[in-house]
């Protein structure tokens, strides 16, 4: 199988960038896209040329390091580029610590080691327990940014803010949590949900919006119940 | 070179809690002048990062990851092992330990896995406070299911995206440390090596892969929580990025190298196809609990695996093993797939018989509890499956070959956690200690967070009360050598100027080492290996060619010398191997078998750990020997039947 690839090549966070064409003779369908990127490389190697850098490493969906766009949608057609959004490090490669700093203003339920109950002394209703879950499944990778036409980083926070606040564990923090992390995200330049959905089409993890909503709703409570001692470090308001 | 275990005195039950009244502590306002560097950010270096920074000690954490949330823990699927005996069928925490004394063929210390054993419950405490959404029950209590090796359930799950969830855990408790600035973290950063200062870990030497900028931090302690190397054989489970460089780098600087022929491949991964493959994809051993495994009794049965009619199966794991079945432990799971694959019964994907491969079958589980259940115990690893083989496991058995999966070798560490090197720790699965020849499932979650959460973060303080340690700064001789070493040898690297991509040294030095020390070995072909390993590092050295420029992001140097550590480390796993002449767990050796192909065990002469100390590249590595004493478990031999 013959492909031609269009590949973005920058050589650094300050350098013009622009596509390439490639052409790649010898695809068999077995391959996923990212042996197809080792297989040019490997290519450009023998013509020692730079080999094309992108991010990568459990090749199984998991760890969120890939997420390259792909045919105008993150992680291709077959649901979920580079997260084009981001800024470019280098090619494909693009820096997404934006998300971790969101994490550090409050996507957390603080515990101290060695004081937690007894694990089994808080029943959690089971459908509260897969709801969780099913927010908790998100690998931050990116892909909901690269394809919110506002660059927006709503659905990666509202999966955070959902994952802890629907659990019992996580109300304590519930409204302090909800209003530093956007507090943050939008420190960090994200732009603002209009509701286009295209996040969570774009999803691998297929995270409903519905958690946008439920982030909203949050939001308010904690801003209107506890107007100013939501701020980051006093504990906040129980939402 | 000496091995001081510093095992506590007294009854097995007692150790730990007598060792942790005895071990000195630090007092909180020296905490603060205290640095610790973290070198990973997995299960074990995030939830040790986060505690230690609790503590009040000052943190440095790296990881070579955009985010130290992409560890390759995050990979884990099926399972913690806690022994909790929430389902009230015996569970203890002894049966936990001797399950896993056992499970590693007696090969692991009596000491340390007791108290993991004891740890066990606490971990799961532990995540639960911090939000990670383990599966329930209807009544809101807590869920469980079994595992390989074991005969009660013990182990509890979020889908089949446990370790997710976990690292998830550890990584926001770390993020909080990081949001408040009692942890410094440094993403996309390799250590490339270890700075030794008077015979104690100072700091560590590390390249920045964003712009190649080779630096030195230092520090009061060193942390490895690097994981294991398993990539050594190129196609294995592990993400791409594993590698044994770091640990490879404290070997040469003095730390031990304990067992690191113990490797264990898992027996349920996708089949590899073509040529291209780059990684293997692991199938949680949790389908092992409903699935069946089986292939055609007749050799080249090439008929689909609906026409083949039920007495023309053969399920040889419950044939072999009736006591256990299918949830016979890894290293035998494995085995016995190979072997039915040797003999021309394995199945594949091309038809025709005689492929790596053997069924994993949900049929009867999907006829007696439903289609519904098995959807919500399986639903992600079903999907997952069939994304990657395009078949539904709903409508065909999975196919499935054992992969390399998980080291239980690594640095050689006393009870405190702590290498030969004073100062230098190494907790997860960079280390040696808990799961002897061979892993039973759902331990690794277990180790990791056992080390991190529990045990590393009160072993430290008893090296740091008490070691005197001079004020160090980057202009110190040691510092300047240990770095003017690193950025020579990524000069080096990138000088080769040869004919071949790093990729094809890398996949060459795989292949050997799965087919000579992979899941069965003999002398000739270990002594082979070695000599062609040697052959092939020559080769690596002269004809190797690196693209691009060490000042820059450069991924085809970060995986050079990662390949370049790999193939020194390669010939001390085969010596490993070859002195080893026994089999034990996941190590058989074809000349030390029963009559029924089961490992046999030479307690009188291979009854110690193997701690290997470093004399130089080529050179023959010094083989130390702590005795391994069973106090209260009576040794036998390994029976599933």
């Amino acid at each position: 199988m013959r492909l031609t690839l269009h590949v973005w090549r920058q050589a650094g966070p300050r350098a013009a960038g622009h596509f390439v064409r490639y052409d790649v003779a010898d695809a068999t369908p077995d391959m996923s896209f990212l042996e197809l990127l080792d297989v040019l490389n490997q290519q450009l190697i023998a013509r020692r040329e730079e080999p094309i850098a992108f991010d990568h490493d459990c090749r199984e969906g998991i760890c969120g390091a890939c997420g390259m766009v792909i045919n105008g949608r993150p992680h291709g057609p077959r649901r979920a580029t580079t997260t084009c959004q981001f800024p470019v490090l280098k090619d494909l490669v693009v820096d997404r610590s934006a998300f971790d700093r969101v994490i550090q203003a409050g996507g957390f339920i603080s515990v101290r080691t060695g004081s937690a109950p007894e694990a089994n002394a808080v029943a959690v209703p089971k459908p509260d327990a897969e709801r969780a879950m099913d927010a908790a499944a998100c690998i931050g990778c990116g892909a909901c940014v690269a394809a919110c036409p506002n660059a927006s980083a709503m659905l990666f926070v509202a999966a955070k803010v959902s994952h802890l606040g629907l659990l019992p564990q996580g109300q304590p923090e519930r409204g302090s949590r909800v209003v530093n992390m956007v507090a943050q995200m939008d420190a960090e330049g994200f732009g603002a949900c209009t509701n286009h959905g295209e996040c969570m089409t774009a999803c691998p993890k297929e995270i409903s919006i519905d958690f946008i909503a439920r982030l909203n709703r949050d939001y308010l409570k904690a801003v209107v119940r506890h107007p100013l001692s939501v701020v980051r470090g006093d504990g906040g308001g129980n939402g | 070179m000496e091995l001081r275990a510093r095992l506590p005195s007294g009854p097995l039950p007692e150790k730990w809690q007598r060792h942790r009244a005895e071990i000195k502590l630090v007092n909180p306002a020296n905490k603060l002048k205290r640095r610790i560097i973290v070198v990973g950010s997995g299960l074990a270096g995030a939830s040790a990062a986060a505690s230690l920074a609790e503590l009040g000690y000052a943190v440095s954490c790296f990881c070579f990851q955009d985010s130290p949330r992409r560890a390759h823990s995050i990979a884990a699927q099926g399972g913690i092992n806690a022994a909790k005996n929430y389902q009230n069928d015996g569970d203890s925490a002894f049966r936990l330990f001797y399950d896993t004394i056992k499970g590693g063929d007696f090969r692991s210390r009596e000491a340390n896995v007791y108290r993991l054993a004891e740890i066990s419950a606490s971990i799961i405490d532990q995540c639960t406070a911090q939000g990670v959404p383990f599966a329930r029950e209807y009544g809101g209590q807590l869920a469980n299911r079994s595992f390989g090796g074991v005969q009660v359930s013990r182990t509890f799950y979020a889908r089949g995206q446990t370790g997710q969830q976990l690292l998830l855990g550890a990584y926001q408790a770390l993020s909080r440390h990081i949001g408040i600035g009692k942890v410094k973290m440094y993403p996309r950063t390799e250590m490339l090596d270890l700075v030794v200062v008077d015979g104690r870990a100072r700091g560590i030497v590390v390249r920045s892969l964003v712009d190649g900028a080779v630096s030195t931090h230092v520090g009061d302690a060193v942390v490895l929580a690097t994981g294991g190397y398993s990539n050594v054989y190129y196609l294995s489970t592990n993400a791409k990025g594993c590698n044994v460089t770091a640990i490879w780098r404290a070997h040469k600087r003095g730390a031990a190298f304990a067992n690191p022929c113990f490797t264990q491949i898992h027996p349920t991964c996708i089949p590899a196809t073509g040529q291209h493959q780059s990684k293997l994809t692991l199938m949680s051993e949790s389908l092992r609990n409903d699935g069946r495994i089986w292939v055609p009794k007749r050799k080249g049965d090439a008929r689909p695996p609906h026409e083949i009619p039920e007495d023309e199966r053969d399920y040889y794991l419950e044939r072999l093993y009736p006591s256990y079945g299918n949830l016979a432990p890894r290293d035998i799971a494995s085995r016995r797939a190979k072997e039915v694959c040797d003999e021309g019964r394995g199945v594949g994907s091309g038809g025709g018989g005689g492929g790596h491969g053997v069924y994993l079958d949900l049929r009867d589980a999907i006829a007696r509890l439903g289609r519904r259940v098995i959807a919500e115990r399986y639903g992600n690893l079903f999907e997952m499956y069939e994304r990657i083989t395009g078949e539904s496991p709903f409508q065909r058995p999975m196919r499935i070959y054992p992969a390399p999966h998980y080291t239980m070798g690594g640095l050689w560490v006393d009870y405190n956690l702590m290498t030969t090197v004073d100062g230098l720790y190494a907790i997860g699965e960079a280390n040696f200690s808990d799961h002897g020849a061979n892993r039973l499932g759902a331990s690794a979650l277990m180790q990791g967070l056992a080390d991190g959460y529990f045990i590393l973060p009160y072993t430290i303080g008893d090296y740091l009360a008490q070691a005197k340690l001079a004020p160090l700064d980057a202009a110190h001789p040691e510092v300047r050598r240990t770095e003017a070493e690193v950025s020579e040898r990524v000069a080096r690297l990138l000088a080769v100027g040869g004919r071949r991509s790093v990729d094809t040294f890398h996949r060459e030095l795989g292949r050997l080492m799965w087919d000579k020390c992979g899941m069965s070995r003999n002398a000739a072909g270990l002594r082979e290996a070695m000599q062609r390993i040697r052959v092939l590092r020559d080769e690596f050295w002269s004809d190797v060619y690196v693209a691009g420029k060490g000042a820059d992001l450069n991924q085809a140097l970060e995986h050079a010398g990662r390949v370049a550590d790999f193939f020194e480390f390669a010939e001390l796993m085969c010596h490993d191997a070859l002195h080893r002449e026994e089999s034990c767990g996941c190590h058989f050796r074809e000349e030390h078998q029963t009559p029924e192909g089961e490992a046999k065990r030479d307690d009188e002469r291979f009854g110690y750990v193997a701690a290997w100390e470093f004399r130089g590249v080529g050179e023959p590595a010094v083989l130390h020997k702590e005795p391994l004493e069973f106090e209260t478990v009576h040794l036998a031999q390994r029976s599933y039947k």
